[in-house]
């Protein structure tokens, strides 16, 4: 065999796995439902994450079909692959979406780029929809200029669950206000060796899923990503505090196998009675309070555990939002506005509980009778909740760009995955916190480059 | 052009036993022409389309590699020389992905080769029910990788509800140890759940190599007294050798790409991100194309380069066994 053979071999094979690679990250991409845009106005395709208000929605969707005969293609992807998949729908502008649910992360960074509709004559014109009627700081997070970009489906905020009967049986009492210190004595007497674990904490990568209750941890032991002057601060002595922290507690007293362990997994040991405690989003509370819950009725709620600032509970919404090349802008606009009107509030009250209404984002929702009565464990918790979170001023020190649990840029996502990683290996015990941050330091520093010009 | 030469040729040295017909030999030749151009026209289609399907992607790849492009930020695309390469190989990510990768196919293929050997050692065996535990034996290779990657996961390394800690109180009772598997072993626990899928496909081309053996020489060796380790030693290998190296060389091309285990089982954390999931997480979250391209053309510079080395060490054994 001749060189040139061996040469034409090789890239052949390097030619295949090249494609393959291509064809792997696609596979990710393809797969949507119901093929491309165009067509009839008849059906609209509807990419959303698989919360258990959304899948509720999906249930509910022949109602709508019945009323506007128009039908829906549903996408229903968990959150790490929804944001992956409608980052790449919507700065393609592939136009295969009409609708997607998309968060106040989202939609501020989508609207300077005008990949999302601007929906404010719709709410102008559909009396019916009640724009005033959605809480103030939803509106404001899901506008950009004055304009709405975003319905929300549901707010939250986050806050502490923890199980009343446990605690009360170790004869520990749960302080109106708690502090993180508070939390994590209470975690140590509860935890038993084998059986019930003090706390569940996220742990599993990603900048949505670990990094969303640990940066509120952050903010209020007085750390940043970054200064008012995009000066980083992921390895400064309260960002290292916070993390060591969160680290330790959920190594002591969290779940099994939390370096893998999020939002969906946290609710199962939750709800199946293998944790006592929960730190996490506020509409978690309806699925624990839903009447097949096996610890319905079981649990408190208190506010987000803080350190040195009033309060430290995020502010998140799921909206929706319709891509700016969908050709079926009204249709999708039918769709938006019957998942985010009361109507669909009361149809979910009647057909699967009023714990299970997507709540937090409208005000008529908190003096409905039948709401609040099914929801009293949590109603006004999560309402306070959401109305003391600050995305301008969350923490001790100026912020350059809003949020919570996030910093509201485009490189976000990357820097906070990546650093996710890290911490995450800390947790399953590989590697110091100290050694993570120093790391995310680095890359938070290029980041910051871009900024600081 | 080298195909329509040889027929013309073909041609005329076929039109000349024929008897001086002089005439008759040039428009023979164009007929036979016209003739094959008509099997062959029917094939151009499928053959352009492959072209454009396989390469076009990977010209368009090159192209991209070299044009800052970050998706959220579309006004500020722009030429960008050689700066996205210097960047892929001075982020340490990058090289850690690298390395990954290049530990996680050695690994998965050798211990994939050899339970390999070991399953196709033993069906090659007669016994009843021969046939229904070969069928078995396949069906890993048969799942979905992204399927297989979520058994793993949830059915078997869960620490709450996974059957391998369930096995551990099963047998050690209720005070068995409950190991954190992907937390405490997270390369181990990625390597295994591929080699669950690729060893089937080892034993596959194994088995083949094993039934293809002549019997009569192995039973002349029994007679002469040979033990069955020196049979195994000194002919069943040797001729196995060839059979070993192609499933070497395809599972290694194909273990390289692998994305589903590392994404569902770890989601890249732990140590575990490979240059797929680096390529990945680089084009989904960071939505940096340039980047992503210019990742993408370091890996098939990469494999290249081992491959031609692979293939000399090959061919150069093939060569060897022949003499």
């Amino acid at each position: 065999m001749s060189r040139a053979t061996y040469a034409t071999v090789a890239v052949v094979g390097a030619v295949a796995l090249s494609t393959g690679l291509s064809a792997c990250a696609g596979a990710g991409g393809a797969g949507g439902a119901g093929g491309g845009g165009g067509g009839s106005t008849d059906s609209i395709n509807v990419l959303m994450v698989n919360n258990p208000q959304m899948v509720d929605l999906q249930k509910l969707a022949p109602e709508f079909t019945k009323e506007s005969g128009i039908k829906v293609n549903f996408t229903v992807l968990p959150e790490n692959d929804l944001r992956d998949k409608t980052s790449q729908e919507f700065s393609s502008q592939a136009g295969q979406y009409d609708v997607a649910t998309l968060s106040n992360f989202e939609i501020p960074i989508y609207a300077k780029n005008s990949w999302v509709a601007d929906l404010t004559s719709y709410t102008k014109s559909d009396t019916a929809f009640d724009q005033s009627d959605i809480l103030e700081p939803m509106t404001k997070a899901l506008s950009v200029d004055g304009k709405i970009y975003g319905e929300p489906f549901y707010g939250e905020s986050s806050f502490l669950m923890y199980r009343k009967d446990v605690l009360a049986a170790k004869g520990v009492t749960m302080p109106a206000k708690p502090t993180w210190q508070q939390v994590a004595d209470i975690a140590a007497k509860v935890d038993t060796p084998g059986g019930m674990r003090g706390i569940c904490l996220r742990g599993q990568p990603g900048w949505g899923q670990l990094f969303a209750p640990l940066t509120t941890v952050v903010n209020t032991f007085g750390g940043t990503w970054f200064e008012k002057d995009w000066t980083p601060k992921v390895n400064g002595t309260e960002f290292k505090a916070a993390t060591n922290f969160y680290v330790d507690l959920v190594k002591a007293h969290g779940e099994a196998g939390a370096s893998q362990a999020g939002f969906t997994e946290c609710l199962n040991n939750m709800t199946q009675g293998k944790t006592a405690m929960w730190y996490d989003a506020t509409s978690a509370a309806g699925s624990l309070e839903a009447s097949d819950s096996p610890v319905k009725g079981k649990i408190g709620y208190a506010p987000a555990p803080v350190v040195k600032t009033d309060s430290s509970g995020w502010l998140y919404t799921w909206a929706w939002a319709v891509e700016q090349k969908s050709a079926k802008k009204d249709a999708a606009w039918k769709f938006v506005s019957w998942a985010s009107s009361k109507k669909y509030e009361e149809l979910v009250g009647a057909q699967l509980g009023w714990s299970k209404v997507p709540a937090g984002k409208r005000a008529s929702t908190y003096s409905n009778a039948d709401y609040v009565k099914s929801a009293e464990a949590f109603a006004t918790e999560t309402k306070s909740a959401i109305e003391s979170a600050n995305p301008d001023n969350p923490g001790v020190q100026e912020r350059p760009a809003p949020g919570i649990q996030f910093v509201d840029i485009p490189e976000f996502p990357d820097l906070g995955t990546k650093v996710s990683q890290y911490v995450s290996s800390a947790i399953a015990g590989q590697g110091s916190v100290d050694s993570a941050l120093d790391q995310g330091q680095q890359l938070a520093e290029t980041v910051a480059k871009s900024y600081q010009k | 052009m080298s195909s329509t030469t040889t027929v013309t040729a073909r041609g005329a040295t076929s039109g000349a036993p024929g008897g001086g017909r002089s005439t008759g030999a040039a428009p023979g030749a164009a007929m036979r022409r016209t003739g094959e151009w008509a099997r062959r026209a029917p094939l151009l289609p499928a053959l352009v389309l492959t072209v454009i399907v396989t390469q076009l992607p990977f010209v368009v790849t090159i192209v991209t590699s070299f044009i800052s492009w970050n998706a959220y930020y579309p006004d500020r695309r722009h030429f960008a020389g050689l700066e996205n390469f210097q960047t892929v190989v001075s982020d340490p990510d990058a090289r850690k992905a690298i390395l990954v990768s290049v530990t996680l196919t050695l690994s998965v293929v050798l211990v994939s080769l050899l339970l390999g050997l070991v399953s196709a050692l033993l069906l090659d065996r007669k016994f009843l029910g021969r046939g229904i535990v070969r069928t078995l034996m396949i069906t890993p290779f048969l799942v979905v990788p992204v399927a297989a990657a979520l058994l793993w996961k949830h059915a078997l390394y869960n620490p709450e509800y996974g059957l391998f800690d369930g096995l551990l109180k099963l047998v050690l009772g209720s005070n068995a140890p409950q190991v954190d598997w992907i937390g405490q072993y997270p390369f181990a626990s990625v390597m295994f759940a591929i080699v669950w899928q690729w060893t089937p496909f080892m034993m596959l081309i194994l088995l083949a190599g094993l039934q293809s053996r002549p019997l009569d020489v192995v039973e002349a060796a029994r007679i002469d007294g040979a033990s069955s380790w020196q049979i195994f030693r000194h002919m069943t290998l040797p001729h196995l050798r060839s059979y070993i190296e192609l499933a070497g060389l395809l599972g290694t091309i194909y273990v390289v790409q692998n994305f589903d285990h590392v994404f569902t089982i770890t989601s890249g954390g732990l140590g575990t991100a490979n240059l797929p999931y680096y390529i990945y997480q680089t084009f989904y979250t960071a939505h940096d194309y340039g980047l992503a391209s210019a990742a993408g053309v370091i890996v098939v510079v990469l494999t290249i380069a081992v491959a031609t080395v692979a293939l000399r060490t090959v061919f150069s054994l093939f060569k060897e066994e022949n003499r």
